[in-house]
């Protein structure tokens, strides 16, 4: 038999189901690969003792029910588990545990899963390379000296060497996308509202969105099944029915529209990558869809607009981190100081620059010719997409501008990290489902994504033209176990 | 009763200064529960045991709004005749404290849920119209505590993110009377309408004083300067006070006034200040992301509109209608929901220009004299009205229900039962009446003699002798009646 851990999630709840396996078995194999990827640094905290525990009492049940039975899963450190450790990646939450479980981590552990540990992510998921994370740097499976891309770095690279069935990250700016991208894996935020924000830590709220990542576009319909619906305790989620992903998912696109957004082809842009999308477009094609070339003209406005208005937010949002309540704190003669101190030494340089441009943009004087921009920007966005949406289904880019970097290439020059969202960014401002799915390589045999991007709450459609190309693409990870 | 003129003003040495005075009262939204979580609001309870997760703005935590506190500032602003916005929006007001979990407060800076309106007052000197700007929702902070250890600050949170209306009056009001029945009427229209308790003491209702002078028959505003949180009447009146006269003081002597925040300082009877404009807080402010725009459909407008209890200006125009009052014994009887309340129950049945002069009277001379709120009178409406209805019957007399009403005091007795035990109920029965006139006239014959010719003083002698003898019981008009008819 196989390893086990090489097994997708789909076929892990169906093998313990027919009693292929245990959940004790699954369990113990996804430890025993995870206890020897020290070198991929993707655990902040482990969870193996408990989760035997809970799959041998799993084990002794007679009927196995819901949609994840019995299979343990390792989340980002950003989710709020109950009596377990979460950090955020921040010095400032090292030692926070929390007495709830945020809603969507509570959807998946009554569709049968559980806790097999905590990720590691970019602090308070601001970073595009899991450099920023206060319990340091990981690891992409592809190479020993690369990023597997930010911010939910850990569960990306622990997805892709097999040391969790799959994972659920955050994606406030392209931190699913851009990480699935980088490590050949699928990564779908959904649509804004889509899944509860409630336990999630926020960095910035109206464009923070959990979502699954997955070994494959049918593990994804299945993970985005489970965490998805609607939570009075989050008044920004929609009271929309959760479609049955999984039993609608089909890979024929006949008579589907793909857009294809002239304001994607950028300049410098690596031939593998221009390759990809025609390839991508070739795919679709294939499944019986319709090209049509679109625009959508604001596009070059969305970066700027997006470090505007996810700082703005943050340095809000971060404020509660005081040292008052919870967290770490530091000493000081009075309270000011004693927040200067505890501010100072909890945050890394990577919040700091984002506390203080957030702050800056939201100051008087500078709302109007800042924020106040930025909002209508973002509306003239959401506009562009609306516009295009009446005429398309899904639209097609590729996920990144370029494959996994080296560690420390753009450590110290943030610009040319922002960069790397730039195709994944506008779809959070305009608050859309949107999927990469693996369907190639560049010259260096580094996976690319494409990204698929599609109406709001229509993730079905995506997620169809994924598995379409997928089924074409017919992509495989491809690494040496260098780690263990 | 003449009417007066107002006459506050500033007397300087160089003329006279009018002062010009905006409120901004913070009312706490009379809810059971917080304005964006589910923890308690009771009053005085134990540190920290109304604390919920989001009150504590622990990770991950997102508020939800409560409806009811929607509501009850819908109702707010209809009771202050007040424009109530389709669409609001709660933004956040960032600054650090300790007793800010957040590190924000959430409440409404552009877009607040009701817009302009009006509160009526009755001064002696006519009625003043003074306009209302806004109305919006809010949460409150918790509470540091800094004198229960030399080294270390305590914070209560069970106060944080309860329900507050900020009520920002217009320039409007001109003296600290006007600053006392604007409060006092506003606190009255929250009460009628049960949206907020008005407690003071509790720290329900609080606020931040605006004051500026100009000379008289200047059009502009002076810089005007915030007095904060101030939380008794008396003391906004004399802050006002005080503050007024230091800026004319300033303002002779070629001064500038800073537009700055100031501290009342009750103990010294004075202001300071507590930090300049340049110091002012940027609050940063911007639309909460956490929340969307509160929006509101017109039929809970309506639907609220129609539940509304009288409100007491609508009360007054009807009790002096309806009730033959004067204005003034009306605004009396309106100025407290609980008097009206009183009111009304007395007057089931009996003479209600008679109630409105026994409570504004008779009850409320013992209220105050035993410090007592209407609530907590000793004597019961029923009884006060069985009274009214004994005395109008001719059962006893008005002196004899003085007596009646005091003995009442005790206990909340009942007039009826104290009037039959001692036998006080007013002999009206002429032929009664005549054999005691008949006793008195012969014992006095002399007098008779004298009266008929001419002493017709002597007639308040015979009179005093019949209640004398009836031991106060004789309906003194009927003795008169008859008095007259057997003495000529």
């Amino acid at each position: 038999m196989a390893n086990i851990s090489d097994f997708t999630l789909t076929k892990l709840v169906a093998g313990i189901k027919k009693k292929d396996f245990t959940s004790q078995e699954v369990t113990e194999s996804f430890i025993s690969s995870s206890e020897k990827s020290k070198k991929l640094n993707t655990y902040i905290t482990k969870c193996f003792d408990e989760a035997i525990s809970t799959a041998k009492n799993f084990d002794k049940k007679k009927n196995y029910k819901g949609l994840l039975a019995g299979v343990p899963i390792a989340v980002k450190d950003l989710f709020c588990t109950k009596n377990v450790k979460t950090t955020a990646g921040s010095k400032i939450l090292h030692n926070f545990t929390p007495t709830y479980e945020s809603t969507v981590t509570n959807n998946l552990w009554s569709q049968g899963s559980f806790l097999l540990g905590k990720l590691n992510c970019d602090e308070f998921a601001m970073g595009s390379s899991n450099e920023t994370s206060f319990f340091g740097n990981v690891t992409n499976p592809f190479g020993d000296k690369l990023v597997p891309g930010g911010s939910s770095g850990g569960s990306a690279s622990a997805l892709a060497a097999n040391l969790t069935p799959a994972t659920i990250g955050t994606d406030t700016g392209g931190s699913i996308r851009q990480p699935a991208s980088f490590t050949g894996t699928v990564g779908l935020k959904p649509t804004y509202g889509r899944c509860s924000r409630w336990g999630i830590v926020a960095f910035a709220s109206s464009l923070d969105q959990a979502g699954p990542m997955t070994k494959n576009v049918e593990d994804c319909a299945l993970l985005l099944q489970a965490m998805s619906g609607y939570d009075p305790k989050d008044s920004t989620s929609v009271d929309i029915k959760v479609d049955n992903y999984s039993s609608k998912l089909t890979d024929k696109a006949k008579g589907l529209k793909i857009g294809i957004p002239k304001e994607y082809r950028v300049e410098n842009m690596p031939d593998a990558i221009d390759k990809l999308w025609k390839k991508g477009i070739d795919y679709l094609k294939d499944a019986g869809a319709i090209i049509k070339n679109i625009s959508l003209p604001h596009t070059k406005y969305a970066l700027p607009a997006y470090y505007i208005v996810a700082p703005a937010e943050a340095s809000s949002n971060l404020a509660r981190y005081d040292g008052v309540k919870y967290g770490h704190r530091s000493k000081g003669n009075n309270l000011f100081e004693m927040y200067e101190n505890t501010r100072s030494e909890g945050f890394g340089d990577e919040v700091k620059r984002r506390i203080l441009i957030g702050t800056y943009v939201l100051s008087s004087g500078y709302y109007d010719a800042y924020y106040l921009k930025a909002q209508k920007v973002r509306q003239l966005i959401k506009n562009d997409f609306d516009k295009a949406f009446n005429d398309i289904d899904a639209i097609l880019t590729p996920s990144t501008p370029s494959a996994a970097f080296k560690m420390g290439d753009k450590k110290d020059d943030p610009v040319s990290m922002y960069l790397n969202d730039i195709f994944t960014v506008p779809i959070n401002l305009a608050g859309l489902p949107a999927i990469s799915v693996p369907a190639g390589y560049d010259k260096n045999d580094l996976p690319l994504g494409l990204q698929l991007i599609g109406k709001a709450f229509d993730e079905q459609t995506i997620l169809n033209l994924s598995l379409a190309i997928e089924k074409r693409a017919d992509f495989k990870r491809k690494f040496k176990v260098w780690w263990s | 009763m003449t009417e007066k003129k107002f006459d506050y003003l500033i007397k300087g040495e160089k003329g006279n200064w009018e002062v010009i005075i905006g409120l901004e009262v913070h009312a706490q939204v009379l809810s059971k529960s917080k304005l964006f979580s589910s923890s308690a609001t009771k009053f005085g309870a134990e540190p920290n045991s109304q604390v919920s997760l989001v009150d504590s703005a622990f990770p991950g935590m997102l508020p939800v709004i409560n409806q009811f506190c929607i509501e009850q500032s819908v109702k707010t602003g209809l009771g202050l005749k007040a424009k109530i916005n389709l669409k609001s929006v709660f933004d956040r007001k960032n600054y650090f404290y300790a007793d800010l979990p957040q590190g924000y407060q959430i409440s409404q800076y552009k877009n607040p849920i009701v817009g302009e309106g009006e509160v009526i007052l009755d001064m002696p000197y006519g009625t003043r119209k003074i306009g209302i700007e806004r109305l919006h929702l809010e949460q409150d902070a918790g509470k540091s505590i800094h004198d229960m250890d030399p080294d270390n600050t305590f914070v209560d949170l069970n106060r944080s993110g309860v329900a507050l209306m900020e009520i920002v009056s217009k320039p409007d009001l001109r003296s600290p009377d006007e600053v006392n029945a604007y409060i006092r009427k506003l606190r009255s229209i929250m009460r009628y309408l049960g949206t907020c308790d008005g407690n003071m003491q509790e720290g329900s209702l609080r606020a931040d004083v605006n004051v500026s002078v100009r000379k008289i028959g200047e059009k502009k505003f002076g810089t005007r300067c915030e007095i904060k949180n101030v939380n008794s009447i008396k003391f906004m009146q004399m802050a006002i006070e005080y503050e007024a006269k230091r800026q004319v003081e300033l303002l002779e002597g070629n001064k500038q006034i800073d537009q700055e925040t100031r501290l009342y300082d009750t103990k010294k009877n004075t202001t300071r200040s507590m930090r300049s404009k340049e110091d002012a807080h940027d609050y940063r402010y911007f639309p909460d992301p956490d929340l969307l725009p509160l929006n509101l459909k017109q039929s809970l407008i309506d639907k609220l509109k129609k539940e509304l209890p009288e409100l007491p200006d609508e009360k007054k125009e009807r009790f002096i209608k309806e009730h033959n009052l004067s204005s003034y014994e009306a605004n009396i009887l309106v100025s407290e929901k609980e008097i009206s309340n009183y009111y009304e129950e007395v007057i089931k049945g009996c003479d209600k220009k008679l109630a409105s002069n026994w409570i504004a009277g008779e009850l409320f001379a013992v209220l105050n004299k035993k410090n007592l709120s209407i609530s907590q009178s000793p004597v019961s409406a029923k009884n006060l009205s069985t009274l009214i209805k004994m005395i109008t019957s001719g059962k006893i007399s008005g002196k004899i229900a003085k007596n009646v009403f005091e003995k009442m005091q005790d206990n909340d007795k009942d007039p009826q039962q104290i009037v039959e035990k001692e036998g006080l109920t007013q002999q009206s029965d002429p032929k009664e009446l005549e054999k005691i006139i008949y006793q008195v006239l012969s014992k006095n014959k002399d007098k008779v003699a004298q009266y008929k010719s001419g002493k017709e003083k002597l007639f308040g002698y015979f009179v005093g002798e019949v209640m004398k003898v009836s031991k106060g019981k004789a309906n003194p008009q009927l003795v008169n009646e008859i008095l007259k008819v057997k003495l000529k």
